[in-house]
């Protein structure tokens, strides 16, 4: 009798919020256009405007050069520059974006650095600035190119073999698998990802269910039915959960199919030689939304806790806002470089399942961590589904008007 | 069959401290009759209603609905009664039929007795021309008419009805009041809260007045009228009334 009338009001939950757009909105649309819109169309942008900037030839100001005329010649020849006429102001105009960047030539400049004296170039730029930091990199590489130059011409007068000029070469090898780059690329992001979507998913039914009632005038109506309470409070719970975990689901899913589409496109820009390529193995999605369940547990039952005590929709948002970055705050930190899973940090809720599941993405398994988090968080979401129960037998919660 | 006993319930207001809503009520309504509880604004009425319906818990005393304790056995109450009052709102995104069926399964009716159920109501309130409109769609009369059905079809012996007309057009008050006369034709226990004199001469074969709480006269309008000396009741209520009012805004 009792897992039945569970069993009704979720049935009946289920069919109204199908029914109903803002429901439909932010348990299915946004998770599924989210990633697509926000990941692919900015990173295409990206890609594309520092794409542009980068070839775009940078306006920069020569400032001093006159006895130096081969590197005033070298500087307008050059390909990726276009130098514009001297001007005492170039500290206004590189602020205003007007030019990227003025280098400045000192007197007697290739006279001296034929001479083996050490002169030295400055760069003014706008830092953080891209283009005018990409202006500065093509003045340096002008500048790197005219050193050597400059050495490999004092080498042959001396018949010194060129290889003098770097001994050694250094290089960097990357021995851990694409799988793993992949991870710690991502790996962060796809905790947070979840996180964020189970809240996201669980809060407007959570609302909808408890405060909509009240405000639609129906809990009276549902109260007067031979249901008991805890009966009603877990049909309801059911409902918001599975909203939870389809938004998280589909965002996932929305995500790895955006990552997918990026690579390819990617791939035929040309640009996917650095770009690690994201792939999640079956067991790595499965302990992921394993580890998700008691975060969707958690946050539903914690939502229509707190979201009962409102007598309004409006009233119910206003409670929940600052719940969202409570909530975020440990999700986020989780991305924080440096940050792993201690024993300490094992039983914070929400900050150990995104260690953890940062952890899953690059396939690392820490049995003892996994069975505390999962415990432990059963655990969090057991004493807020209580609570929710409580606050549903408190009439002065459901009648607070 | 109500029978209810020393009936209390306090509040707690941070403002005004204690509040006695309803205060040792002890009375008790007879299957085929109207028992009419009359009071003004906060004598207590919705909240004696809401504790016989089990929406609110008794600080004392309790009542025996059916036979059934309303503080012991209230799932077994809440399946012998049907609620209406003005505050029963319907779920709007739910088909009138729906909703009816929804409150039936709750009821723990099985599939096929509910259709039976259902298709018998639906006739007899003539809803078939939006039994499968959506209730946000439904105009305020076929809303109470959708209300009326959700209350009946699980047949319950006892009808609580609180303010039911409150609101409602002369037309839309008239299927209610209709409803109410037949509940009693079938030999339900009704009880029904008002401070419409109209309706309480036309329905209601007992009446209690409550004031505070407090119980201050009871009996057939024929007993009232001998004993206070007065034909018209709206008089009645005043001089029943008049000594222990104090105006809701007063509290």
């Amino acid at each position: 009798m009792s897992l039945r009338n569970i069993g009704i009001v979720y049935r009946k939950e289920l069919t109204e919020a199908l029914r109903d757009r803002r429901t439909l909105l932010s348990s299915i649309l946004v998770p599924l256009l989210l990633f697509p819109v926000l990941g692919v169309a900015i990173g295409y942008a990206f890609v594309e405007l520092v794409g542009a900037a980068s070839r775009e030839p940078a306006k920069i100001m020569i400032l001093g050069g006159g006895d130096s005329p081969d590197i005033v010649a070298g500087l307008k020849r050059a390909k990726n520059l276009r130098v514009v006429p001297t001007s005492p102001d170039y500290v206004n105009l590189i602020s205003n974006n007007k030019i990227r960047a003025a280098v400045e030539i000192p007197p007697g400049f290739e006279a001296s650095a034929a001479r083996g004296e050490h002169p030295t170039i400055k760069i003014y730029i706008f830092s953080h600035e891209i283009k005018s930091e990409f202006g500065a990199t093509h003045i340096e590489k002008f500048f790197t190119e005219y050193r050597d130059a400059v050495v490999r011409d004092r080498l042959a007068t001396q018949n010194l073999p060129e290889s003098l000029m770097k001994p050694f070469d250094i290089r960097q090898q990357n021995v851990v698998s694409a799988e793993k780059v992949a991870g710690e690329t991502y790996g962060g992001l796809i905790p947070y990802l979840v996180i964020l979507m189970c809240m996201t998913g669980a809060m407007y039914p959570a609302m909808d269910l408890t405060a909509g009632e009240k405000e639609r005038g129906t809990i009276e109506t549902i109260l007067s039915s031979p249901i008991k309470r805890s009966h009603l409070v877990l049909g309801k719970f059911l409902m918001v959960l599975t909203a939870s975990l389809v938004t998280a689901t589909l965002s996932v899913l929305s995500m790895g199919t955006s990552f997918f589409v990026f690579g390819r496109f990617a791939a035929l820009q040309g640009q996917a030689e650095d770009l690690p390529v994201l792939t999640m193995h079956a067991e790595t999605v499965f302990a992921v939304f394993t580890m998700a369940v008691p975060v969707a547990v958690l946050f539903s039952a914690v939502l229509i806790t707190i979201s009962v005590f409102a007598k309004s929709y409006k009233e119910a948002q206003s409670y929940l806002t600052p719940m969202t970055f409570i909530v975020l705050v440990p999700a986020i930190a989780a991305v924080l470089p440096g940050i792993e899973l201690t024993p300490p940090l094992a039983v914070i809720p929400i900050l150990n399942v995104s260690l953890l599941c940062k952890e899953l993405v690059t396939g690392t398994y820490h049995w003892n961590y996994i069975a505390l988090i999962f415990l432990s968080t059963c655990v969090y979401a057991s004493i807020a589904l209580f609570l929710a129960v409580k606050m549903f037998q408190r009439e002065s919660v459901l009648f607070s008007s | 069959m109500i029978e209810v006993r020393n009936l209390s319930k306090r509040f707690r207001d941070k403002k005004r401290g204690e509040i006695r809503a309803v205060d040792s009520l002890t009375f008790r309504c007879q299957p085929g009759q109207v028992y009419g509880l009359l009071g003004a604004n906060g004598a207590g009425k919705t909240t004696t209603l809401r504790m016989l319906a089990t929406i609110l818990e008794p600080t004392d005393g309790t009542a025996l609905i059916c036979g059934y304790d309303i503080v012991e056995q209230p799932e077994k109450v809440r399946a012998h009664i049907g609620f209406l009052s003005t505050a029963t709102a319907l779920y709007p995104r739910l088909t009138a039929r729906e909703m009816v069926q929804y409150f039936g399964r709750l009821n723990g009716l099985d599939d096929s007795i509910l259709k039976k159920r259902v298709d018998g109501i639906f006739d007899r309130l003539d809803m078939n021309g939006f039994r499968d409109r959506r209730c946000d769609r439904l105009s305020t009369g076929m809303k109470q008419k959708t209300s009326i059905a959700r209350t009946l079809v699980h047949d319950p012996p006892v009808m609580i009805f609180d303010e039911p007309t409150l609101g409602l057009d002369i037309m839309t008050a008239r299927t209610i009041t209709a409803f109410i006369r037949e509940c009693r034709d079938l030999g339900k226990t009704v009880i029904f809260s008002t401070h419409i004199m109209s309706e309480v001469e036309k329905l209601c074969d007992v009446i209690g007045i409550i004031q505070d709480g407090k119980l201050l006269a009871e009996g057939t309008i024929a007993q009232l009228r001998d004993q206070y000396d007065e034909q018209d009741l709206e008089e009645i209520f005043v001089k029943v009334v008049a000594p222990h009012y104090t105006s809701a805004e007063g509290h």
